[in-house]
């Protein structure tokens, strides 16, 4: 973005000098004049002025001139209900290795009410040099505008190379809003990242995973990334080091208030979220009817694993859609899928097949899912859905 | 209501083809539809159209036969269809794409919802729908699977992860619709004859007075530096024997490689 006074029509009336959090415009010889390192950008000024004298324009961020002052890589810590989900230590040991290639330093960016500063340790012990901690009781509960208002604001003042997120509801729900306002190039979903020629190399499937595509953003900074979760694991570094933790309060304007929460609807039937799920048990319409998802359930149980579900199995009503895996549903990948019943439609496949070991058990030889699967079974999952988790149980004791 | 429903068509087939030299995808000559959840989107503004009343307009960006896709959308009933349609638009990223969306929105005259589908079945960005509210500086709720409108307010229920949330905000809002929403209609016999008689409406760059720095490759941050097909998984094994001893050698399998 960049902003500008328009000298014809200033008139010098001090409005935007009250106006602005930052105290970064001043009035010399009748005419408002802008601080730009002190100035965020965040547009109070333009709503102030009376006479549309300031002018804000979304461009693109960075260009190839300006590009070295962009530093260092930065992951959203994702946390809901005042709890960091798993994806962000997964970014963060990713990050860890690529800060290494580009030798810079790796930070968190966590949001949340001031309680959320509890959490800090945690980013510091799966790698994090630095943490910006962002908080303002109106971030507690995620909603798009507020949360996209203080991101950007620390994005135009700390200038970073590369920002991760997690490819969540959430994360996908931000990072397309954040990379129009502060300019910067976003790549969705990705499956695989590698730093060549200093630029970030972002591999992700598209067309349901029949392409895999390599994009990069050559130009413009940061380089912004939505990346699968369970893609990359996360794992604590040996001797954590107590980071530095730059707090900041962002400046909210009643415009970023607009969305209310009025409910959250619980279901029951999620035990274990699936995108954070290690190990997955899904049923196909090979199931029959609603109540044998009761196999499923205890295999995923001794599994300590999350059920998913066939899109055919939720149209017909036998599980509610949070279970539903695949390109309507949720795109998955943990360490264990196992497909019972399910035939393997490219909608299905594409929503899971960047699993690491996938099991499947179908009564059919030429089911599409065979062609994914690291071990098949062809026989009837009524038989050996309930003998896996018998043998299971003995194995756990 | 004025309510805009942004659509992309998309390829209908899984067989895509690369141009080597722009490293691009070439849409020309493959069979094409209306994106599926674009299609959920088209049905939920006919839905609140028929409620409160108003105008639903669909809009596109596209090459010239990306008409055939807003001709599906006037046989299911919507009052217009209008291509946005440029050789400079080419190559446009969803910087680009929400930018020139958001323009055309603009240019048309007063809006008070936009609908797009959650995401397109080819590029699978979810990116485009939040660009646009972006560029609007309008509110944007996501991953709707049930929405009413009240007076000048949008109430819509949001598909996460595990939960369900309903909020609420102030219209103009965009949102994107998951496919649990609702069931497309199907085009019906008038529509299609309505359909087949449309003129659709196509707008060039100059026409929604876009800048030249944001449309197409230009406006673009992102670029593909490759396209390659995904590895085979191989290494697939089918197990064999009496069902006990096939289980016994799953498991063995699973504890070989760490799972549990």
């Amino acid at each position: 973005m960049s902003i500008k006074i328009l000298l014809d029509k200033c008139t010098g009336c001090t409005l935007c000098v009250k106006a602005c959090p930052f105290a970064a415009i001043k009035i010399i010889n009748r005419l408002a004049v802008i601080d730009l390192d002190t100035c965020t950008l965040c547009g109070a000024c333009v709503e102030s002025c009376k006479f549309n004298a300031i002018e804000l324009k979304k461009e693109l961020g960075g260009s190839d001139h300006d590009l070295s002052h962009f530093k260092g890589i930065w992951v959203f810590a994702e946390q809901r209900e005042g709890k960091i989900q798993s994806v962000a230590y997964e970014l963060l040991t990713e990050g860890k290795k690529l800060a290494g290639d580009l030798k810079t330093e790796l930070s968190a960016v966590l949001c949340g009410d001031p309680t959320i500063e509890e959490e800090v340790e945690h980013l510091f012990s799966y790698g994090a040099d630095k943490v910006y901690l962002v908080t303002h009781p109106e971030l507690k509960h995620y909603h798009t505008a507020p949360y996209a208002r203080a991101i950007a604001e620390a994005i135009t003042k700390y200038k970073p190379e590369i920002m991760l997120l997690g490819a969540t509801t959430l994360g996908r729900d931000l990072a397309a809003r954040l990379a129009i306002r502060v300019g910067a190039g976003l790549t969705a979903d990705c499956t695989g990242l590698a730093i060549e020629n200093r630029l970030l190399q972002q591999t992700r499937p598209a067309f349901g995973g029949n392409i895999m595509a390599t994009i990069q953003t050559p130009k413009h900074r940061p380089q912004m990334a939505t990346v699968r979760p369970k893609v990359f694991k996360k794992i604590k570094v040996e001797s954590p080091k107590k980071g530095v933790v730059i707090k900041f309060t962002p400046a909210l304007r009643p415009e970023d208030l607009l969305v209310k929460l009025l409910e959250i609807v619980e279901d029951e039937s999620v035990k274990i979220n699936l995108a954070e799920a290690e190990i997955i048990v899904s049923g196909g319409r090979g199931l029959g009817e609603a109540k044998n998802f009761k196999l499923i359930e205890e295999l995923a149980a001794v599994l300590g694993g999350a059920v998913g579900a066939s899109r055919a199995t939720v149209d017909a009503g036998w599980i509610s859609a949070h279970h539903q895996v695949g390109q309507t549903g949720k795109t998955v990948s943990p360490k264990l899928y196992i497909a019972c019943g399910i035939a393997g439609k490219i909608q299905h496949l594409a929503g899971m097949q960047s699993s690491d070991t996938i099991v499947a058990i179908n009564k059919d030889p030429d089911a599409p899912i065979f062609k994914v699967a690291t071990y098949g079974i062809v026989g009837d999952l009524f038989e050996y859905v309930p003998l896996l988790t018998r043998k299971l149980q003995e194995f756990r004791g | 209501m004025e309510i805009f429903v942004c659509i992309k068509q998309v390829p209908d087939t899984t067989e895509v083809r690369i141009n080597p030299e722009t490293n691009t995808l070439i849409r020309e000559g493959v069979p094409s539809i209306v994106n599926p959840f674009d299609e959920n989107a088209v049905e939920a503004a006919l839905q609140l159209k028929e409620k409160h009343g108003g105008k639903v307009t669909v809009i596109t960006m596209g090459p010239p036969q990306a008409k055939e896709a807003l001709k599906t959308t006037i046989a299911m009933g919507v009052d217009e269809a209008i291509l946005v349609s440029d050789r400079a638009f080419a190559g446009s990223d969803t910087w680009a794409t929400s930018y020139t969306l958001s323009q055309t929105i603009k240019k048309l005259g007063k809006y008070d919802l936009i609908i797009c589908g959650k995401q397109a079945i080819d590029g699978d960005t979810a990116q485009v729908g939040p660009g646009i509210a972006e560029w609007l500086g309008i509110p944007q709720l996501t991953f709707v699977v049930k929405a009413e409108v009240n007076g000048t307010k949008l109430i819509a229920e949001r598909m996460l992860e595990e939960v369900n949330e309903i909020v609420e905000c102030p219209l103009p809002a965009v949102m994107t619709v998951v496919k649990q929403m609702n069931v497309p209609r199907l085009p019906s016999l008038k529509g299609m004859m309505k359909a087949k008689k449309a003129e659709i409406k196509t707008l060039s760059a100059s026409d929604i007075e876009a800048d030249a720095v944001n449309i197409g490759l230009n406006g673009s941050p992102t670029n593909v530096v490759k396209i390659f097909t995904p590895p085979p998984k191989g290494g697939g094994e089918t197990l064999s024997g009496e069902p006990d001893e096939i289980v016994d050698k799953l498991i063995a399998k699973i504890k070989e490689r760490k799972i549990i």
